[in-house]
């Protein structure tokens, strides 16, 4: 199959990659654009390892065509970090023991990134719901909810204080 | 203040901004310049005979570089010494279906898997023995030739008098219990990747470095060099992040052999990363079992006698089966006082894929029947099951019947903590109908006192350096697999030497680098890297306590170190924190400025930590420490045939109470929540503590409701994680954990496992909890919708259901035939042309 050459914007940059048509999205970050964060975790879209977010919605790397998403803004967890340091949901899932091997990692902040961008204030169960599209192994999910609940109060009392000051 | 700076503290895990920020790297996240594809071909057969193998078509094809099969590496290794059946690819004969068959080394995956279909074998199939029950029968087309009867290991072990115990006790229980197999499912596929280096001497191939995931580098550096017949200094192993493990990764996995052997055929690194399918055909899961129970008690509850029969379905190779076997008789001992004990273990041999070390080592499956059956006893003599466990404990220090050593014992404490917070006492037996309450208990060994290579070597050894910078580098063979072990080690180090964590970097699990450690399995890393890498920091403070004793004029005794601060005791703290922990001696040191060294021999009453470090480096020469640890000899157990597994300087206890209800109508049995005390020793690190308890008895959760590998015919039915089923995070309660501290005489700073030993319990915990409920007594998990109904239509009296062939999960006699309830009359669906069933009918066999 002959190559094609196509333009992703990631992680708010282009780039121009010859790549055949049915290159898969997470062999392309991984192998072409070396963003390794996005894990292979089942090959067949169970386990959420992958999950990058397209035009902000969460979505399974390892079953797209690359070539299909030209035009897209294609976020992986290489882009959600705030400036040189860590998003707060990235040290809360530190601080509260949320990865351990931390290989289901990236696809978690991908999937709950995306929850909180469009439901700041989501109930118990709708976290649950949202984690429900990624499998980890090591954890049982407990102490991503306590990270998940800290951040968003963190969020909360941010927010409280912003009003308080005008 | 608490009496330890840095442990004792919930802190995050020192790599965990790697981890989510995806700048952490796993094996299969690594490219070297030059590197091919490596693919494998498997068997589609459980049992043949390989006539003829032609690879010359794949070896023709553009873009393949080598083909490598079994005659390019014959050399037998195993995980065990007494177990070395397997070879990195099949020579003659393939014994499971997915048996490692030819590799294919080529520029793209896409080749590789072209190549694949190129490869011409011409297999002889031979009958396959699936059920390990008809395969200890066998008398022919034996599986390994130098194992009679299919049986890979027997043991017959007897303790105290059972005869007598039996003949004492008041009231007699016995029954069969099944626990189907179960896989670790670890979310990062086994990936190695292997390169050579030219011998600049010779000119030609020399050191070989494979980076792979494993639990244990320097086991995998020893077979490596079995089978590439390489002196071990010229491999060198490196552990990347790894991605999860549960034992899965213990041992040595095929693609790392394969990796290596087809790099040497290709002249070139070859990286191979296992498909989710493959990865269920490496397996080395939990086999399933059959347990044949007796327990004999007095009607106060007490044990008098236990006689246990263990059939474990192995698969086709030994792997960890020798060990396995051994765990489940020998833990029978060390939780309860147990005075008489009978043990059969048979490890047997089938055509399935081999199974392993799971999380919870050969003691999980026998723990649910005996939990399951203490529970019925209680039942039976109107006792409550709590206090059916408080009669039973063991009186430390002791020594049990079958030579276990304890010395710590926080089981009475987790017991009385999970009757407590489940508020046990007032709602047992008064919840609504269909709501209950079960109770289990567990234990597992703080890594095993004797090496699996039998040795009196030390099973752990930590370097420290510090230099003049007042960097300290850890250099540890501890495998960090996400259970915390480089941060547990940093904490260790960083509390001795009284510095800050950030000054500590650990240098981890890199053959090259890092002094021996037998690896991350059997809940060892704690326990022995952790005294190791403490003897290190002692050995280290010892020199710079010494210096600064002189520079501070005092005995060594009166020398304080705390919090980046070193002081003469009783001086107090004028300087803030942050004037002395650096400053004073930065620029100088390295140029030894005799100013500053003026400066610096003026008598102090308190220096920073690097003041400390140059000072001491000046003294001595320089700063490095060795620290190393064996298991005592006190714990290495008995003398009898088999005594070398079970013993253990430590265990860890557990105590659980489930809450479940269940739907009579549909079998949907719901957990609410789980109250697990586990006794650690101490936390050192309590939120890694908690995770490691709650993923423990979220794993046995999976096992206990719905994890089970469904097998036809040799065939892995649901090799895909969807398929397979672990619970994801809509199916998975919320899970209390209390922390009981024993603090171990012998464990660093009294630590010992956490990791493994909670997952036992939670699955007769539940089963007792089904029964509190709904009076039905599985003794068959998983406890899936149609085991339950089945369970509960039986008791009624009902119909028998088709889903479970009319088996009543309360007795169950065998392993029915597809393992599981997925597919029932044989009528398994035909997943491709390659299924052996189907092959069987349509071409006769031969392909």
């Amino acid at each position: 199959m002959n190559k094609q050459l196509i333009e992703l914007r990631v992680n708010g940059r282009t780039h121009e990659l010859a790549v055949q048509p049915n290159a898969l999205l997470l062999d392309v970050l991984r192998n072409e654009l070396a963003l390794t964060g996005s894990k292979c975790g089942c090959d067949d879209s169970s386990c959420g390892a992958c999950t990058v977010q397209l035009d902000g919605v969460a979505m399974l790397a390892c079953t797209m065509l690359a070539a299909s998403f030209q035009g897209c803004e294609i976020t992986t967890v290489e882009g959600i970090a705030d400036g040189g340091g860590l998003a707060a949901l990235q040290k809360a899932y530190g601080d509260f023991g949320g990865s351990q091997c931390g290989y289901c990692t990236p696809g978690f902040m991908m999937t709950v990134h995306g929850l909180l961008a469009s439901n700041p204030d989501p109930t118990d169960e709708e976290i649950r719901a949202a984690l429900s599209s990624n499998l980890c192994r090591c954890t049982g999910y407990s102490q991503m909810y306590q990270a998940i609940r800290a951040v968003i109060e963190a969020e909360h009392a941010h927010r409280q204080k912003e009003i308080a000051a005008r | 203040m608490s009496e330890y700076s840095v442990i004792g503290k919930s802190i995050a895990m020192v790599d965990s901004a790697g981890k989510s920020t995806g700048a952490g790297k796993y094996t299969d996240d690594l490219r070297v310049t030059g590197m091919l594809v490596g693919r494998i071909l498997h068997s589609p057969y459980p049992h043949a005979m390989i006539r003829r193998i032609d690879t010359s078509k794949a070896r023709a094809l553009v873009g393949v570089v080598a083909v490598v099969t079994g005659e390019d590496a014959p050399n037998q290794y195993g995980i065990l010494p007494v177990g070395h059946d397997e070879t990195a690819l099949a020579v003659g004969k393939v014994r499971y279906v997915g048996d490692n068959v030819a590799c294919v080394a080529a520029v793209s995956e896409e080749i590789a898997d072209r190549a694949l279909e190129l490869i011409e074998v011409e297999y002889e199939p031979l009958p396959a023995y699936f059920d390990p029950e008809q395969s200890m029968k066998a008398e022919r087309d034996l599986i390994h030739e130098n194992r009679p009867n299919n049986i890979e290991k027997d043991y017959h072990h007897v303790f105290g008098d059972p005869e007598k115990g039996f003949e004492e006790a008041d009231y007699v229980a016995e029954a069969r219990y099944i626990a189907n197999e179960v896989t670790h499912a670890a979310m990062e596929p086994h990936s190695t990747l292997a390169s050579f280096e030219i011998d600049p001497q010779t000119g030609k191939q020399g050191r070989l470095t494979v980076w792979s995931s494993t639990q244990v580098p320097y086991y995998l550096q020893h077979k490596l060099s079995l089978v590439l017949e390489l002196p071990m200094s010229q491999i060198r192993v490196i552990k990347p992040l790894v991605g999860g493990g549960f034992g899965g990764k213990s041992e040595i996995i095929p693609l790392e052999i394969i990796a290596a052997v087809t790099a040497r055929a290709a002249n070139a690194p070859v990286k191979i990363t296992y498909t989710r399918e493959e990865v269920f055909w490496a397996h080395r899961g939990r086999p399933r079992t059959i347990v044949d129970l007796k327990t004999g008690v007095k009607n106060d509850g007490r044990i008098t006698a236990v006689a246990c029969k263990v059939i474990q379905d192995g698969g086709a190779y030994c792997s960890y089966g020798v060990v396995t076997i051994l765990y489940s008789g020998a833990l029978l001992g060390a939780l309860y006082d147990i005075p008489n004990i009978r043990y059969d273990g048979y490890r047997v041999l089938t055509n399935k894929p081999a199974c392993g070390a799971m999380r919870g080592h050969g003691t999980v499956n026998v723990r649910f029947a005996f939990e399951s059956q203490m529970d019925e006893i209680a039942a039976k003599l109107g006792l409550d099951p709590a206090e059916m466990r408080r009669i039973n404990l063991l009186k430390p220090p002791t020594v049990t019947v079958n030579g276990l050593r304890v010395l710590s014992y926080g089981l009475p404490e987790c017991v009385e903590q999970v009757v407590t917070r489940s508020r046990w006492n007032e709602r047992r037996g008064k919840l609504p109908k269909g709501r209950g309450l079960g109770m289990a208990c567990s234990h597992y060994v703080s890594g095993a006192a004797n090496s699996i290579i039998r040795s009196d070597m030390p099973h752990s050894t930590v370097n420290l350096k510090i230099d003049r910078d007042g960097g300290v580098v850890v250099y540890t063979g501890a495998a960090e697999i996400g259970q915390g072990s480089d941060t547990m080690t940093a904490q260790i180090v960083a509390e001795v030497l009284g510095c800050s964590l950030s000054r500590v970097k650990v240098i981890a699990a890199d053959t090259d680098l890092t002094p021996i450690d037998l690896g991350s399995y059997s809940s060892r890393v704690t326990f022995m890297s952790g005294n190791a890498a403490l003897r290190a920091a002692e050995e280290v403070k010892k020199n710079i306590v010494s210096a600064a004793a002189q520079r501070m004029e005092c005995s060594p005794e009166n020398v304080m170190m705390a919090e980046d601060r070193v002081w003469k005791r009783g001086t107090e703290l004028v300087c803030a924190h942050e004037e002395v922990a650096s400053g004073h001696v930065d620029g100088q040191i390295l140029r030894g400025s005799v100013l500053q060294k003026r400066k610096d021999e003026a008598v102090k009453q308190q220096m920073s930590f690097e003041e400390a470090v140059v000072a001491a480096i000046d003294f001595h020469g320089g700063l490095t420490g060795t620290g190393s640890y064996a298991p005592p000899v006190e714990a290495r157990g008995g003398k009898h045939k088999g005594a070398g597994v079970g013993p253990s300087p430590a265990y860890s206890y557990s105590a659980q109470v489930a809450e479940v209800s269940v739907d009579e109508e549909t079998g949907v049995v719901t957990i609410h929540k789980i109250w697990a005390a586990h006794d650690c020793g101490r936390a050192l690190n309590p939120v890694a503590v908690e995770g490691q308890v709650i993923g423990s008895v979220w794993m046995g959760l999976g096992q206990a409701m719905q994890e089970e590998m469904v097998w036809k015919d040799g065939l892995v039915m649901n090799p895909g994680l969807l398929e397979y089923r672990s619970p994801s995070s809509v199916e998975s309660p919320e899970i209390e954990c209390i922390i009981v501290e024993s603090v171990d005489p012998e464990g660093p700073f009294g630590a010992k496992e956490a990791g493994e030993g909670s997952l036992a319990a939670t699955i007769p915990a539940i089963s007792n909890a089904i029964y509190d409920a709904v009076g039905v007594r599985l003794r068959e998990a998983p406890f899936t919708p149609e085991r339950v109904l089945a369970a509960v239509r039986a008791k009624h009296g009902a119909k028998k259901i088709e889903m479970t062939e009319g088996v009543d999960p309360t007795e169950p006699k065998t392993f029915r035939e597809h393992g599981g309830s997925l597919w029932y009359r044989g009528r398994g669906p035909e997943r491709h042309a390659e299924d052996p069933a189907r092959k069987a009918v349509t071409a006769g066999g031969a392909q």
